[in-house]
């Protein structure tokens, strides 16, 4: 039943203030509260600084809103210093008047205290620096510091209440850094004073491979991402991966694009793959599956788009090499920037790095087509399980800018090929299968199309031939002792062809025959269409003088009766 | 009486912000410490941040009264309306016979 009156919704949009930091808005649709302070806390050396410098940066830079940057830990040099190295340069921001570096310096032994107190010189420090450069952004970091500085808990505790209410007032956007504590999420308890918005910053380290992650763990009338979200610090600064922010609502063409083996094209209903779609081509050992890789990454250079190839086995020079043997050159189109190949050790990186600087090479190269080969060697940096987390990811990122992708897979000898992929194969939209057909004492490559959703494709088996001209796919035989391919193969053509000629001899010999018989019974009826006319001609005179002898008997007849005057 | 050199001056800076009761009181206090233990051999020069706030970066003030021994060196503050005399000498390492 209805209720008659429909519940209405009335949103309450909180003003944002975008932080500018790639990823980090998407997951609090907008930025940290505006006006309002936010804490960032997290473990030492967990990036709580940089983050909270480029929310300066990126304001002041960005959107036009100056900032002021209070340090009680790091003297400005020090931050102009570790700034450089995430790319900003703090000392012309400061001389544009965009920003304001004051070093707070707390040292419990350079300070005696005597009777009351309060904190009107740090207030006045503070309005001093917001108004120096008319700051609509602030970062205190971190204030607990004034913990280890000065031993009056109470006034501290009631100075700091005093400050943020004061900076709200002020409308100031701020970020108040907060050291971890054992029990609590700061030392201090500055989440007691900051209510808006707490931001968590991870640092830890699993089987020797580092991975920063951030978490939103409050975000007061905002909807949030509440994920583990893993993050980057570069020489591009504070990048974070909004990992599901992703939906399955991608748009999806009717487009195909080729493989780059015609073949196989025929194979896929005659028109390739479709754009943006998943094709997985997976094998073991040795089955050619860079060679289709690359074949499909030269089709679409070809057709100049621009394509990334991720190559996690071999260096890109490699590659190039390799695929020279097969008469594929690579070469001309990375030298044209249309082809980007990256030859990465798996290694050097966790998962979530990975994934990442993936991410941030395709968004700064926009590629139409990507290409991993082969995805299998993630699983040295990851458990199965976050290896296809992480690929899903990467999938629905590439999906959603309708990026074709070609992953290869690497299947293990001696399993089932058709179970032992990192399980993503239930993503990919195209599979191709590989394969070693070992048979007659020799081995010979075997492609086939074990899926490929939305469109008919072959169910056959093809013959996978490397030449010096590329890739070419041949018919196999399926005989009593199952697929033929190589020599068995070659005999067999080879007994095809010769039933063919004797075939076509038997053709040839039936044809002539038909011919002469046709020459001879065309002779016949010429000689027998001669006799008749003769004959004919023959009669006709008989004819003629039979009536002329007739006449005459009659007209002498008639002589003779007028003669004789004779009645009639 | 103190110990030391005769001739050495000792400058004081007392930071305050506006004519507070705190500042007022620190002000009264640190009057009454230097008489009776400094007499005739300080200077005092009292820092109103809300007229200067530019100032308190330099001599890094957070809290406020702040007193700051400038000279002898080295640099010495202390913190408070100064009603404890006892950390004031303390802190101003004014030693008592």
């Amino acid at each position: 039943m209805l209720s008659g009156k429909e519940r209405t919704y009335v949103e309450h949009r909180l003003e944002k203030a975008p932080t500018g930091i790639r990823g980090f808005d998407e997951i609090t649709q907008g930025g940290l509260p505006k006006g309002r302070t936010a804490l960032v806390t997290g473990g030492p050396g967990t990036g709580k600084t940089m983050f909270a410098m480029e929310f300066l940066v990126k304001g002041a830079t960005e959107f036009g809103e100056p900032g002021v940057f209070v340090s009680f830990e790091e003297t400005a040099d020090e931050l102009i210093a570790n700034s450089a190295s995430l790319g900003l340069s703090l000392p012309e921001l400061c001389d544009a008047n965009l920003l304001y570096m004051d070093y707070v310096r707390v040292e419990r032994s350079e300070i005696e205290e005597s009777g009351e107190y309060d904190l009107e010189g740090l207030f006045i420090r503070l309005s001093h620096a917001i108004n120096t450069v008319g700051a609509r952004r602030l970062v205190l970091d971190t204030i607990e510091t004034l913990f280890s500085g000065l031993s009056n808990v109470s006034i501290l505790r009631a100075e700091l209440r005093r400050l943020f209410r004061w900076l709200k007032d002020k409308n100031i956007s701020t970020i108040v850094t907060g050291e971890r504590g054992a029990e609590s999420l700061t030392r201090e308890g500055l989440e007691e004073y900051v209510s808006d918005c707490v931001i968590l910053l991870d640092h830890r380290v699993t089987d020797q491979v580092s991975t920063r992650r951030l978490r939103v763990l409050k975000y007061r009338g905002s909807e949030h991402g509440t994920n583990e979200y893993p993050f980057l610090i570069s020489d591009r600064g504070f990048m974070v991966l909004p990992i599901t922010s992703v939906k399955l609502d991608y748009a999806v063409g009717e487009e195909r694009v080729s493989s780059g083996i015609p073949r196989l094209d025929a194979m896929l209903g005659g028109k390739g793959f479709y754009r943006g779609s998943l094709i997985l081509v997976s094998g073991t050992a040795g089955t050619g599956k860079t060679t289709v890789a690359a074949s499909f990454a030269d089709a679409a250079c070809r057709r100049g788009e621009k394509t990334m190839y991720f190559a996690f086995e071999e260096s890109a020079q490699q590659v190039v090499r390799n695929m020279r043997s097969i008469g594929l050159d690579l070469e001309q189109w990375t030298g044209k920037g249309i082809l980007k190949i990256v030859g990465q050790r798996p290694t050097i990186h966790g998962l979530e790095h990975h994934l990442m600087s993936m991410q941030f090479m395709i968004d700064d190269f926009r590629p139409t087509t990507v290409v991993v080969d082969p995805v299998t060697n993630l699983s040295q940096v990851g458990s199965l399980r976050d290896v296809r987390l992480m690929l899903s990811r990467l999938v629905d990122y590439l999906k959603a800018r309708n990026i074709t992708i070609l992953f290869t897979s690497l299947t293990q000898g001696g399993t089932d090929a058709e179970l032992t992929d990192v399980g993503i194969s239930s993503l990919a939209d195209s599979w191709m299968k590989l394969q070693n057909l070992e048979a007659g004492g020799e081995r010979n490559r075997g492609i086939s199309i074990l899926k490929s959703r939305g469109m008919s494709h072959s169910n056959q088996v093809r013959e996978f031939l490397l030449t010096d001209q590329g890739i070419d796919l041949v018919d196999t035989y399926t005989g009593p002792e199952g697929v033929l391919a190589g020599s068995a193969r070659v005999a067999r053509e080879d007994d095809e062809r010769a039933q063919e000629a004797a075939l076509r001899l038997e053709i040839e010999r039936l044809e002539e025959d038909r011919k002469k018989r046709r020459a001879l019974l065309e002779d016949q009826i010429t000689r027998l269409r001669s006799e008749y006319e003769s004959a004919e001609k023959e009669l006709e005179g008989r004819i003629r003088l039979e009536k002329l002898k007739m006449e005459t008997i009659f007209r002498k007849r008639k002589e003779m009766g007028t003669s004789r005057k004779a009645e009639t | 009486m103190k110990e030391g050199n005769d001739d050495e001056i000792w400058e004081l800076r007392l930071y305050v912000a506006g004519q507070t009761p705190k500042s007022v009181q620190a002000f009264a206090n640190l009057k009454k410490i230097c008489e009776e233990y400094l007499a005739g051999k300080y200077r005092i020069e009292v820092v109103d941040l809300l007229d200067n706030p530019q100032l308190a970066q330099g001599d890094q003030i957070l809290a406020v009264p702040t007193l700051v021994r400038k000279l002898p060196p080295p640099l010495k503050k202390i913190i408070g309306d100064l009603s404890n005399t006892e950390r004031v000498l303390v802190g101003l390492d004014v030693r008592r016979v």
